[in-house]
């Protein structure tokens, strides 16, 4: 059963690995001349995104979570919620926003040169340490969720235990919350890292080369294919390598929760409430407020003459695409993660866990690789079907596959499986099973263990899955730009059409109108992630 | 449980299989839209485009005015709208395919996707140096690619050829846009292919030594920046220009035509070809000779400042205000046929 949505899923990324096959005079002559020039520069910037991305993420994402889950803050309640609202804008919104904001002709150093001269300093706006700061504010709130869930679940009574035991708070925080909560907080730094491996957008609104530039390169510049795949593939080596990393990371430590009753908050007092407070002002600003405001002046100055009567459509297509996918999407998940743990011999038990792993990896290809890869393989079922009408019924049909909805629900279930996977296996490895063992000992069948003590048990890990693919199916470019069928325009294509043109004032209203979107399912999010008294 | 959720699972993907042509937002005629799932019948010309919306719908509008024949079009990037195109081979129902850049279209062809036209029409309204030689596809729209500087900080006689700025006295006063993108990448083809491979080297590095700042990812960015004062000239395709001096008639950057003492200034175009598996040909080439005609050759150059393909119509004020200028006459091919040299060349000189 896992094999089969593993199958579907693992398809793409297959068609993708199998472009090695396609080592010809052309490709190797792009390798070399890959070697000698830009490879070393690549493979350097990526790490060094990915280890900044991933530093930065932790530090803001673990503090923040940390500060608003157990301490008590002026602010806190309001903090709470609106720190994960930079869900809601695109990396490659936000990246559009900073370079306007902060670039020379931007109204920061425009008012700098006012004041100062026109030989003032000021950092590099293209530099790496630019991106990471851009990629880290809007992807810092994967880890605050799933670390503030794990510290909320945790409850106090384990710090306290901590506490007790002679810790200061300090130590209580860093040995006893944190490593319980690592399996949360490792999910989310995974999540923001294949984020950063398989962005285009901002990367390339900074002009920063990464490998995913170089594979878009390969495709455009070079017209080769087939390197280009060859170069996602590496891409994917990469992400195997951070996921294994964080599995070996995670040891056989039991995370299961304990008694989760939550008890009062640490009060802070004097300077570390004030910096408390200051801390995640600081970040929201950055993070949601300026760059949301930045939108609406522009909106305001241009963007009012983008809205015309197909706003509406674009509108009502990105919601429906969301809407399809979280649910297509969420489901492939929860029998992927429900099937694992039905007993099965050890032999099977290791190849069923390979298939779920190559299942997670689509989130690190960027989109629109994945895309080729998926009209690559329908393609290839497409002709068989045409061929089979035409032998079986003499009917000359359209495609089915290639160009539909189904093609395009299915290229974002690849891409968004580990987006899924994360919440609702953590769901899952948070059951007690001792409760499971109960429940069986008292003669529950399969099915009634699924629907009575399963899924309720399930329900924050299900509702967290739905909502993060629909808000990032709503921010999805380069597939949706490829793969859409006729009129299935969403704002996301919109925006990326503006952006390319470097039209950043006529980009303003689908950005604002699409994080304003984002907002909704951000809002229920929040909501669900109260803990339950 | 298990089966239920398999059955739903199931039910939303038929679903979506189904659920596919919706009331299409880009047909120009909304009654026939329905006809869109059996082409072989009605006669809608379907077109790939590369082309944003806002500059290919009113011509397409006024098509179907003139001659009723609806125009349904994809739009969406170069690279996998010719992945697509390939991937889909007989079973694709696009007739036409219209990008930008001849490169693109030199990798459509020699992909194999474009078929040969012969049009008297055409063959009269596009000059060669625009158009395939087989007539695979056909420039319909002509922008150049060529220096801009601050007019109050540089004077226009110090201004002559794009090698000339790598001259050691416009040392930090350049700003480039990105080599990724396929403007600069036909640029430098067509200067490999009239100086050859290592005196454009030469000339990329020496630009690249000028650079005033990192390079920008696109060309409104260069225009502003030499506004702002941070570069005083630039490298850009004539039609950015154009908006920014539409917005603002005193607007500090002006336009230089380069190399008009020795080859001309680079041109590169957009065009379109039909494909090879066209189901609707005779639509397509209608759709492609009447855009070759007067009005949309004029609307082309009013909707984005650019210059009409065909040489007998005028461009537009604002184009025509930069004054006549003499295009290189190259065949636009080069541009795609040395893409991959040009690309390998500009890494190699570190030109980002």
């Amino acid at each position: 059963m896992s094999y089969l949505i593993a199958a579907v899923v693992v398809l793409p990324i297959l068609v993708i690995l199998i472009q090695w096959g396609t080592v010809g005079n052309g490709e190797q002559a792009i390798w070399q001349h890959l070697f000698d020039t830009k490879l070393d520069r690549l493979l350097l910037n990526t790490l060094i995104l990915m280890l900044g991305v991933g530093f930065g993420v932790m530090l803001v994402g673990v503090g923040l979570a940390w500060l608003t889950s157990v301490c008590a803050f002026p602010g806190r309640n309001f903090f709470e919620w609106a720190l994960m609202l930079p869900l809601a804008i695109p990396t490659y919104v936000m990246a559009f926003v900073f370079l306007g904001l902060m670039s020379y002709t931007g109204p920061v150093q425009t008012v700098l040169r006012s004041w100062f001269g026109n030989e003032v300093y000021f950092p590099n706006v293209q530099a790496s340490g630019a991106v990471i700061l851009v990629l880290s504010l809007v992807l810092y709130p994967y880890v605050y969720m799933l670390a503030r869930s794990a510290f909320l679940t945790q409850g106090r009574s384990m710090m306290d235990a901590g506490r007790i035991l002679g810790k200061t708070s300090w130590q209580a925080f860093f040995k006893v919350a944190v490593p319980i909560a690592r399996p949360a907080i490792v999910a989310g730094i995974a999540l923001a890292l294949m984020e950063t491996l398989a962005d285009f957008g901002a990367v390339s609104i900074f002009n920063y080369d990464t490998f995913t530039t170089a594979i878009y390169s390969a495709w455009y510049g070079l017209f080769n294919l087939a390197v280009a795949a060859q170069l996602a593939s590496l891409l994917l080596l990469f992400v195997a390598l951070v996921l294994f990393a964080e599995q070996k990371g995670r040891k056989k430590a039991r995370y299961t929760q304990h008694n989760s009753r939550n008890s009062q908050l640490y009060k802070l007092k004097g300077w570390q409430a004030l910096a408390a407070t200051g801390f995640c002002s600081l970040i929201l600003l950055l993070a949601f407020i300026l760059p949301f405001f930045q939108l609406l002046i522009w909106c305001f100055e241009i963007g009012v003459e983008e809205l015309d009567s197909r706003y509406l459509g674009f509108l009502l297509n990105t919601l429906g695409l969301g809407l399809i996918a979280a649910v297509v999407t969420t489901l492939f998940a929860l029998l992927l993660a429900y099937v694992k743990r039905l007993p099965a011999g050890i032999v099977e038990k290791r190849w069923q866990n390979i298939a779920i792993r190559i299942s997670t990896l689509g989130y690190a290809l960027p989109g629109s690789v994945l895309a080729v890869g998926i009209i690559l393989s329908f393609t290839f079922l497409d002709q068989a079907i045409l061929g089979a009408a035409q032998s079986f019924f003499g009917l000359s049909i359209r495609p089915v596959l290639v160009g539909s909805l189904f093609a395009l629900v299915l290229a974002y279930s690849t891409r968004f499986m580990a987006v899924a996977f994360a919440p609702v296996e953590s769901g899952f490895e948070r059951i007690n099973p001792k409760i499971i063992e109960a429940a069986k000992s008292l003669g529950a069948s399969p099915a009634r263990l699924l629907q009575q003590i399963y899924v309720p048990l399930l329900k924050p890990g299900l509702l967290t899955a739905l909502i993060i693919v629909f808000v990032d199916v709503m921010k999805e470019m380069p597939a949706t730009l490829i793969m859409r069928p006729f009129g299935w325009d969403t704002l996301a294509v919109r925006i990326y059409q503006m952006t390319a043109e470097g039209q950043w004032e006529r980009a303003a209203l689908p950005a604002v109108t699409l994080i304003l979107l984002g907002l909704i399912p951000v809002y229920l999010l929040i909501r669900n992630s109260r803990p339950v008294r | 449980m298990l089966k239920r959720v398999l059955f739903t699972t199931l039910s939303c993907l038929i679903l979506c299989a189904c659920a596919e042509e919706r009331q299409s937002v880009d047909s120009t005629d909304d009654e026939l839209s329905a006809a869109v799932n059996i082409p072989e019948i009605s006669n809608p010309v379907i077109v790939y485009s590369s082309r944003q919306e806002y500059l290919i719908k009113p011509l397409f509008d006024r098509f179907t005015e003139e001659t009723g024949i609806e125009v349904q079009y994809q739009t969406g990037e170069e690279g996998p709208l010719i992945a697509r195109l390939q991937a889909e081979g007989e079973a694709t129902f696009a007739d036409v395919l219209y990008t930008v850049d001849a490169g693109n279209l030199w990798s459509a062809s020699d992909k194999g996707l474009l078929a040969s036209v012969d049009s008297a029409l055409l063959n009269q309204n596009i000059p060669e140096h625009l158009r395939e030689p087989q007539g695979q596809w056909f420039g319909l729209s002509v922008r150049a690619r060529t220096i801009v500087y601050a007019k109050d900080r540089v004077d226009p006689s110090e201004l002559s050829t794009y090698a000339a700025l790598t001259d050691p006295k416009w040392k930090g006063r350049l700003c480039l846009r990105t080599s990724k993108e396929v403007y600069n990448i036909s640029l430098v083809a067509t200067m490999i292919e009239r100086l050859g491979e290592e005196t454009t080297q030469n000339i990329v590095e020496g630009w690249v030594e000028n650079l005033a700042a990192p390079v920008f990812s696109s060309d409104t960015l260069v225009i502003e920046a030499i506004a702002a004062g941070q570069c005083d000239v630039g490298l850009v395709n004539s039609y950015y220009l154009g908006r920014k001096q539409v917005d603002d008639e005193n607007y500090p950057v002006a336009l230089y035509w380069a190399n008009q003492d020795s080859s001309g200034t680079h041109v590169n175009i957009s065009g379109a070809g039909i494909t090879r598996y066209a189901k609707n040909p005779e639509g397509a080439q209608r759709l492609l000779e009447w855009l070759s005609t007067e009005e949309p050759q004029r609307m082309f150059s009013e909707l984005n400042l650019e210059i009409p393909a065909n040489p007998t119509v005028p461009s537009a004020e604002q184009v025509a205000a930069w004054g006549d200028f003499i295009q290189d006459n190259i065949n636009v091919e080069a541009a795609g046929r040395l893409q991959a040299d040009a690309v390998m060349l500009m890494d190699r000189a570190d030109y980002r």
